[in-house]
């Protein structure tokens, strides 16, 4: 049988992968350019029994998709820069509560209001640095219609395995655009969903490092009670504030994402093997990179693209090793040099690093790279 | 025969962390009393809280507790509530967190009229934080912001409820130790999102800032304030001056959120 094939805006397909990840519950507050994933979920959910709600600001949706991921639903919300800024607070709340939940995040201008209709890439700092305290970050920076679709599955997949929130975050390029997407059959990508306890509920500790660094979480209202808090807590979920307990739950908190990078980290290599000017893009930024290698290759220069599909964490490993090969790096990017920043500290001095940067609301076009190759070759 | 409150206390949380003379652990047994006589089960039933003195309460307690953000138990209770409608979900906070910090989730939670009971402890005063002037403590009171007598207006948490569509409001004091379980039980029975305010006492940070040489003098301030709306209807308006109306304030049946929310399912499919 022929699969599914529609030609779909970004954000619609980001509410199909949601679905598609088994997401029951979906609170949100309207804000451009992400309110289609909301009124496509507010009119999905519904149809198998989900929950929709619009809730009165930022961070009560960010509340609730916590609030009901407790209970057990896969959960996710919507917004966009000044909503990421707003939801901070309780991100870092499901950081250390060690609640899975998606946070689907359209990057527009910034900061503050912003260009709310123009498109950005400056909200992948937030992303990991936006919430105060150590604490682990996943964010995926998804570049095709079809992609968003897949790495919200994705999201959905991390946010459960490893008990913390996950953020995708397209540009509003990506967001906003419609291009065909095939559907993936149900079973053909992999959903993954919480491990339930294997203990009974009187020996249950939501924070039990017996089960290693991500212990099963039970869900409220099951036969598991349990406490929890955003203070810093024991493995039984109660605060605590010795010393060596806080260390310990601290440190596993951010080793549940660094010792599971190889996992976690996904990229795209595009003619590197002989390149000798390397971009690395990501989002739509990585498609006009694309075209500008094509252009290149025609005109008898060896670039590539590095395409980073996993933001955080960043593919240090990868980036390095591409530093002892090539002689020069392209970063493009629709911010004043975020990526560039982290590809530079990757780089360590072994290959010159030139970023391109825009902030006025327009793409960065497959001309403008070309000609930077040309530069730097 | 007594009653025993252990069995609703979880093991080894007990000493709480409250001072002296303040009214939070009078409330608790209330709470715990009213729980009781509504039978609700413990693996069925969560009890949220924001941050602050009294937003350490649902710890004590054996049931699914959920120790929010300042300010945020209403808003993280209402995902619980949508995603597991079957779930008795109560929240309990202090004055600070539920009306200034909390003030948006709080009034909303009320206009969804979605099925949760809220207990507000107001001792008029930031406690945790050493004494800082809430958006309840009164006019002209000492505070460790306010060291010149405060200049704000106070809200009347009450009204707030009213007039953001809650469909339960009471109030009780905690000097009417015994009055504090009919009123939350019946809060829980309502079905909507009922408001019991709880007019409590904070020796430490209030009371000594305030000229009340003892808890008891803060006790007996309560007792003397509180006047039984049934009373009320008696007295004249000079009589009431200075004077708290307590009880069943208001009362109305009106559909909840989550009720209206299974008709949408209903329609969608």
């Amino acid at each position: 049988m022929a699969k599914k094939v529609a030609f779909l805006q970004g954000n619609e397909a980001a509410a199909q992968g949601a679905l598609y990840a088994g997401c029951t519950f979906f609170g949100g507050y309207p804000i451009t350019p992400s309110t289609e994933v909301a009124e496509v979920m507010s009119a999905e959910l519904p149809k198998i029994g989900g929950k929709f709600i619009q809730m009165e600001d930022e961070i009560a949706a960010m509340a609730a998709v916590i609030g009901a991921s407790l209970t057990g639903a896969k959960s996710l919300t919507a917004t966009s820069g000044p909503g990421l800024s707003l939801k901070q607070e309780l991100i870092g709340y499901a950081c250390i509560a060690e609640t899975p939940v998606v946070i689907y995040n359209v990057m527009r201008g910034g900061p503050s209001t912003g260009m709310p209709t123009g498109p950005s890439q400056s909200d992948v700092m937030c992303a990991k640095w936006g919430t105060h305290g150590d604490h682990p970050a996943i964010c995926l920076v998804p570049a095709s219609v079809q992609e968003i679709f897949e790495e919200t599955v994705r999201a959905f997949n991390l946010a459960e395995k490893y008990r913390t929130p996950v953020m995708v975050m397209p540009d509003e390029i990506g967001a906003h655009m419609r291009e065909r997407i095939v559907f993936p059959e149900p079973g053909e990508l992999e959903v993954i969903n919480r491990t339930a306890p294997s203990v009974s509920p009187a020996e249950y500790k939501p924070y039990d490092t017996k089960f290693g660094d991500v212990p099963p979480l039970a869900a409220f209202g099951s036969d598991y009670r349990f406490h929890v808090t955003g203070l810093n807590k024991a493995e039984d979920g109660f605060p605590t504030t010795k010393a060596t307990l806080v260390q310990a739950e601290e440190e596993r908190q951010i080793r549940k994402v660094d010792a599971n990078i190889d996992d976690i980290v996904t990229f795209e290599e595009y003619m590197l093997d002989d390149a000798e000017v390397a971009i690395v893009a990501f989002g739509s930024t990585s498609r006009s990179a694309r075209f500008a290698v094509n252009e290149a290759r025609k005109q008898g220069i060896k670039a590539g693209l590095f395409r980073i599909k996993t933001f955080w964490p960043f593919p240090d490993k990868q980036i390095a090793a591409l530093a002892g090969k090539v002689k020069a790096f392209i970063t493009p990017e629709m911010n004043l040099g975020m990526c560039t920043g982290e590809v530079k500290r990757c780089v360590e001095g072994k290959a010159s690093v030139t970023g391109i940067f825009r902030v006025d609301g327009e793409p960065i076009n497959p001309g403008q790279i070309l000609e930077m190759i040309k530069e730097v070759k | 025969m007594a009653f025993d409150y252990d069995k609703y206390i979880r093991p080894g949380k007990l000493p709480h962390i409250w001072c002296p003379g303040c009214g939070h652990g009078i409330v608790m047994k209330g709470l715990i009393r009213a729980i009781d006589t509504c039978g609700l089960e413990k693996n069925n039933t969560a009890i949220v809280s924001g941050i602050g003195c009294a937003s350490r309460l649902p710890g004590y307690l054996d049931f699914c507790t959920l120790h929010t953000a300042h300010g945020r138990a209403a808003a993280f209770a209402t995902g619980v509530k949508m995603a597991k409608p079957e779930m008795n979900v109560i929240l309990v906070g202090g004055d600070g967190d539920g009306t200034a910090i909390g003030g948006n989730h709080f009034i909303h939670a009320c206009r969804r009229n979605i099925d949760m009971t809220y207990i507000i402890m107001n001792n008029n005063i930031y406690g945790m934080t050493g004494g800082q002037f809430s958006p309840c403590t009164p006019t002209g009171a000492k505070a460790s912001t306010t060291p010149y007598g405060n200049p704000d207006p106070a809200f009347d948490i009450a009204k707030l409820a009213i007039g953001a569509g809650a469909t339960f409001v009471a109030r009780g004091t905690a000097y009417h130790a015994t009055q504090i379980d009919k009123l939350i039980t019946e809060a829980i029975q309502h079905k909507g999102f009922s408001v019991v305010e709880i007019l409590d006492d904070c020796p430490t940070t209030y009371g000594r800032r305030n000229k009340f040489k003892s808890v008891i003098e803060m006790m007996n301030r309560l007792k003397d304030v509180a006047v039984p709306v049934k009373a009320a209807e008696k007295m004249t308006a000079e009589q009431l001056q200075g004077k708290i109306l307590t009880g069943v304030l208001y009362k109305e049946e009106r559909p909840n959120y989550t009720d209206e929310y299974a008709k949408v399912i209903a329609r969608a499919k």
